[in-house]
């Protein structure tokens, strides 16, 4: 006992020490500009390498020969024609094949036929990658819009019905469930318990699809086509004017960017319950 | 209107989960079920609200029920089951927007279960927003919204902790008083069997078959009253002697699976 107390004693008359902080990192959280720094310099290395000849130009022009062709497109009214081409394109192929990716998407989630058939459908037909079906399409449709159309249509159907049909499944069955023990209808059910809970995945779907719609357009433009931006990359290409190249393929990334942007500001709209 | 579970016995596949359960839910009763883990409470629960349909036997109904019952038979869930893309208000109104009435009587009767379970203030908030008490109070909201004859609760109060279920229990009390709308209430809390049944059916392990049913020899609205708690610790002691054995086995199956 007397031991106890002397061992108490002397503890507390020793020094004390903090305890170490053991939780530090894993919870990566990015600063607003370090993206926008980060980019800039290196726009300004690749700027000044360019500009002191330690790059050949014909390789790689500097930043402002690209935006000097790219403000030369705009004024020759060239961009708009490419752009607007690409645009309708990708505007009608992704349309239509979101359209029948929603509602086949929707059919294999709610119905035990179109399940069993769509699942081996799609699990069939999704790996092909869709390019390799332009020829074809051209044979079936005629070498004009609607082979290209009819690409992208592909591309986004199976990416949006597999994306759709993973979110429906994915809503929680007891939401399913509380809504059948009042005796909500199967159409209520549907538009109401079962759309907002499958939104994050169509959303996250489409997200995939906007992308899978731009490599499908550049492709398909770059086969058979004399106006679109694809077609436009390809013909700077065997020109050799590789400003005018790395022109379209900036405004390729400025359009992704800004679907990207669209479709996070509907995620903000519609998913601001999460 | 009565509830009846009329000799129903169900499987899952090779597994016998009830076996011939028989019993009747009066108007304005509250029945608890009790029994060891997996003795297929809330299976029963499920089927006599007829969300799953049983291997034999059949949920049956007497008499009818009150004529401004929107949803005679109505669940209070677990896990709350809230729509979190809906505010309380929101979650509240849903089981009535497929009804025939307009939307002032929707309004009516949503303002009237807010009232009732203290979420007038909290109409806009969304379900992520609240705490579980809280959810659960929206979930309890939108079933008195319907006017149930019956409420069918499954384990409402076991995902929260020990003041919020004291809190909610007083509410359940409460709203129960009246003996205008009966209940069926699943549970693995005896004391919350206790304190809110009028009859306790104690189910025994899986294949669930009736063991007994226990009548609780007072009123509820007695059972608040210091003098009955030492029957109620009794009335749960007699219950636990009746489960124990088999609760033990259960417990050592389910760590075994």
């Amino acid at each position: 006992m007397l031991d106890r107390a002397a061992t108490d004693m002397a503890a507390k008359n020793e020094a004390t020490r903090p305890v170490r902080f053991r939780g530090a990192g894993f919870v990566p959280a990015s600063s607003r500009y370090g993206g926008w720094i980060a980019l800039a310099l290196v726009i300004a290395i690749w700027q000044a390498a360019g500009s002191a000849g330690l790059v050949n130009a014909l390789f790689l022009p500097t930043p402002s020969a690209i935006v000097r062709a790219i403000y030369q497109l705009a004024v020759s009214g060239a961009l708009w024609q490419h752009l607007s081409a690409s645009l309708l394109r990708i505007g009608v192929g992704w349309l239509l094949g979101t359209a029948a990716g929603v509602a086949v998407g929707f059919a294999i989630g709610l119905s035990r036929l179109a399940r069993s058939v769509g699942i081996t459908f799609i699990s069939a037909l999704f790996p092909i990658p869709k390019i390799a079906l332009l020829p074809l399409l051209i044979l079936w449709l005629g070498i004009g819009e609607e082979p290209k159309i009819a690409t992208i249509a592909l591309g986004v159907f199976f990416s949006t019905a597999i994306s759709v049909y993973s979110g429906v499944d994915a809503v929680p069955r007891n939401l399913i469930r509380m809504a059948q023990s009042f005796n909500v209808p199967f159409a209520t059910i549907v538009r109401k318990v079962i759309w907002p809970g499958a939104l994050p995945a169509i959303l996250a779907g489409f997200r995939i699809t906007a992308s899978v719609a731009l490599l499908l357009v550049v492709s398909a433009e770059m086969i058979g086509a004399q106006y679109g931006i694809g077609a436009f990359v390809l013909q700077a290409g065997n020109l050799m004017q590789t400003d005018q190249l790395l022109a379209g393929v900036v405004i390729l990334s400025v359009f992704g960017l800004a679907v990207g942007k669209v479709i996070g500001w509907l995620e903000t709209r519609l998913l601001h319950w999460r | 209107m009565d509830l009846i579970a009329n000799h129903i016995t169900h499987r899952f596949g090779d597994l016998a989960v009830l076996d011939d359960v028989s019993f009747t839910v009066g108007a304005g009763e509250v029945v608890a079920i009790v029994g060891p883990s997996g003795c297929g409470k809330s299976t029963l629960l499920s089927i006599l609200g007829g969300l799953l349909q049983p291997t034999s036997g059949a949920p049956e109904l007497r008499g009818a029920p009150p004529a401004d019952s929107l949803n005679p038979l109505t669940f209070v869930f677990q896990d709350f089951a809230l729509l979190p893309w809906a505010t309380v208000e929101e979650n509240v109104e849903f089981p009535l927007l497929h009804t025939q009435l307009s939307a002032a009587q929707r309004r009516v009767l949503v303002e009237d279960a807010l009232r009732r379970t203290g979420l007038t203030d909290f109409r806009q908030t969304y379900p992520k927003q609240l705490s579980g008490g809280m959810r659960q109070r929206v979930g309890i909201s939108r079933a008195l919204a319907v006017k149930p004859a019956i409420l069918l609760m499954d384990e409402p109060l076991s995902a929260l902790d020990s003041q919020t279920r004291e809190l909610l229990m007083e509410d359940f009390v409460r709203l129960l008083a009246d003996g205008g709308m009966g209940a069926v209430y699943v549970t693995h809390n005896l004391e919350e069997a206790a304190r809110l049944a009028d009859r306790i059916v104690v189910l025994s392990r899986r294949p669930g078959r009736i063991r007994e049913v226990v009548t609780v020899p007072m009123t509820r609205a007695a059972r608040g009253e210091a003098a009955a708690r030492e029957k109620l610790l009794a009335l749960q002691n007699q219950i636990w002697s009746l489960i124990r054995n088999e609760a033990i086995d259960a417990e050592r199956e389910v760590q075994h699976a």
